[in-house]
């Protein structure tokens, strides 16, 4: 069987793999996202607070992914929970720091100009700061969902969904029939859904940063 | 959704005074007041212009007047009101607020910065759109063509004149300018000036303007406070005084070379007699303007384009030169002057035009008359003369002032001036 008539006898559960896939990253980056933005506002107004906010997710980056799926296996059981929790925490870092950056970024003369015509501290936050941080805070968002979809492959590991699990069973049967084309499946599927996802980052940037900023 | 009629019947409102007792700012960790014991009365739709050398604290004691930085110690009243205590955010809507650089949030467009203030006060949409309109109009901008652009597609005035529109869009009492004419080229810089002027004689505001520019101070404050370090008054006077009778070495060392050529930026063209001048419509048939020529005894008409502005000096030379057509006769009207502008503008307009006469311009820049060189000239010589007298008058008052306490001196409590000192 070659590599293309094995994707047609297999394209149902290909493409429950790659749904499983994309909904487990989309909805972790939508919790990374609001997790890493409410980081960012706590902690950027102050320097060491920042800095640890940074440091923090830097180091959770550095833990290895299968180590810790295996680490949260214990704690939290097999299938869905260890991948949601990894990955969101994986996603954190490009977020918590661009938002950080994005944040500090903004003109202080800006800052001074809407407190000074009276805007409370949520307003100037919500109608100023964020939309002006927003696209290096987006950048952060689509960083992590690239990273995220390889990561992701490994939640096979914990039992979880997705394309890994092709990787995974490909891997474990190496020299059998179909051992080649199930691991080219699973990462050519990622490489695919990657790149739609990207396109879609590039659409909502069009829709949602301000036409006065965009670059 | 309201009629906007219903509530568009409210007059603007007009300034209301400004007093500031003791007002003080200490930063932590610093031995030395920021702003030290600031007192000053800004009567209701006055003018006051903070000048003073960088780091002496004018921008600080602004800024505590809408508490963007909370004063240490002393009171804020504004219309006889103590704000000292006030919910900050509440008290500066009602503060218009511009600064240098225009301030403009890039991701709105020029309609909703106009708009934030409004917005904030709650006020009705329907309202909201004639009042963008209305101050887009006030600043000189065309609505139609300006109200969704962003600022990034503006140039440097033109962001001002939008910052200045987004201050006073909620038709606040008082508008506080910190440098805000600081980053535009000298050019746009007297355009601005000049508006402001008009603005200001329209809707009588009380305007605190800071500024480290002396030229500025004199051409737009009906009174200058010269600060030194820590915001201590070294003369609150106006123009006219500060520079005829500078209180100390300090001041007539910030007023600078050239006290009589500065003179000429406290009169306005208004000021002087406009003369009429002969015009013609730039499409009028070539023996009309034969005839106009003729009949009006200059050799010189002045040709008004289709919206009646100023457009080129034709000579009598020109026309017949010209064969018929006068697309490319006589010499284009290079610069212009509003009766706002100052005595010094319009010299400079003569200087560099050979006409010998500046052409005066209105709203929309239609064509209103008329200044030349010999109205300049008598205008110079009165003025100068005037200002002689007055000085030789108020000498004698004027030295008991010189050097009293400065928070006194302005308050006007030291009559005494015991402690005068000899002036040449």
């Amino acid at each position: 069987m070659n590599f293309w008539e094995y994707l047609e006898s297999r394209h149902q559960q290909l493409l429950v793999d790659a749904y499983q896939h994309a909904s487990v990253v989309f909805q972790c980056m939508v919790v990374a996202t609001a997790l890493g933005v409410l980081i960012g506002i706590v902690t950027y107004r102050s320097e060491w607070a920042g800095s640890l906010a940074t440091t923090v997710t830097a180091t959770l980056l550095t833990v290895p992914a299968l180590a810790m799926i295996g680490l949260l296996i214990p704690i939290v059981g097999l299938g869905v929970p260890p991948t949601v929790i990894a990955l969101t925490l994986y996603g954190l870092l490009p977020i918590v720091r661009n938002a950080i950056v994005g944040l500090r970024g903004v003109d202080p003369a800006l800052v001074d100009a809407a407190t000074g015509i009276g805007m409370s501290r949520l307003s100037r936050l919500v109608r100023v700061e964020l939309p002006l941080a927003w696209p290096p805070i987006l950048t952060g968002i689509r960083v992590s969902t690239q990273m995220l979809m390889g990561i992701a492959a490994i939640a096979a590991f914990a039992s979880g969904p997705g394309l890994g699990n092709l990787i995974f069973r490909g891997i474990a049967s190496l020299g059998s029939k179909n051992a080649l084309n199930q691991v080219l499946a699973g990462t050519l599927g990622i490489v695919v859904l990657a790149l739609l996802f990207d396109a879609a980052y590039v659409l909502i940037g069009r829709l949602t940063i301000s036409r006065g900023i965009r670059a | 959704m309201p009629e906007p009629e219903t509530t568009e019947a409210a007059p603007p409102s007009s300034g209301a005074a400004i007093e500031l007792e003791g007002l003080t700012k200490r930063y932590p960790g610093s031995d030395r007041p920021a702003v030290d014991n600031v007192s000053m009365e800004i009567g209701a739709g006055e003018t006051v212009v903070l000048v003073g050398p960088s780091g002496c604290g004018k921008s600080t004691t602004l800024k505590m007047i809408n508490r963007l930085i909370e004063p240490t110690g002393g009171r804020i009243r504004i219309g006889g009101d103590d704000v000292t205590d006030m919910d900050p955010v509440k008290l500066r809507r009602t503060i218009g607020y511009a600064i240098q650089a225009s301030g403009l949030f890039p991701h709105m467009t020029v309609a909703q910065n106009i708009a934030l203030v409004p917005k904030m006060l709650r006020w009705p949409s329907g309202r909201l759109r004639d009042r963008v309109e209305e101050m887009l109009d006030l600043v000189g901008l065309d609505p139609g063509e300006f109200r969704d652009r962003y600022p990034r597609q503006l140039s440097g005035g033109q962001q001002q004149r939008v910052g200045v529109a987004r201050a006073l869009a909620a038709d606040p009492p008082v508008l506080l300018m910190d440098e805000p004419f600081g980053a535009v080229d000298p050019i746009t810089r007297d355009h601005l000036q000049d508006e402001l002027i008009r603005l200001q004689r329209e809707l009588h505001k009380t305007i605190v303007f800071v500024t480290h520019d002396f030229d500025e101070a004199i051409k737009i404050g009906d009174r200058i406070a010269v600060l030194r370090e820590q915001s201590h008054i070294a003369q609150f006077d106006t123009p006219e005084a500060i520079l005829t009778n500078p209180a100390d070495d300090f001041v007539s060392g910030f007023v600078g070379a050239g006290a009589a050529l500065k003179r000429l930026n406290l009169t306005r063209v208004g000021d002087v007699t406009i003369t009429d001048y002969p015009t013609v419509g730039v499409d009028d048939p070539l023996e009309e303007i034969s005839a106009r020529l003729r009949s009006a005894g200059t050799d010189e008409v002045l040709v008004l384009d289709k919206r009646g502005r100023p457009y080129k000096w034709l000579r009598r030379g020109d026309i017949v030169r010209a064969q018929g057509s006068l697309a490319r006769a006589g010499v284009l009207v290079h610069d212009t002057v509003t009766r706002d502008a100052t005595l010094r503008d319009a010299l400079e307009a003569v200087l560099t035009d050979n006409t010998g006469r500046v052409a005066v311009t209105g709203r929309r820049g239609a064509y209103e008359g008329v200044v030349d060189v010999e109205t300049l000239m008598n205008s110079v010589h009165e003025l100068l003369e005037a200002d002689r007298l007055e000085a030789r008058e108020s000498q004698a008052g004027l030295e008991e002032q010189r050097s009293a306490q400065t928070h006194a001196e302005q308050e006007g409590a030291d009559p005494s001036g015991d402690r005068g000192e000899a002036q040449a």
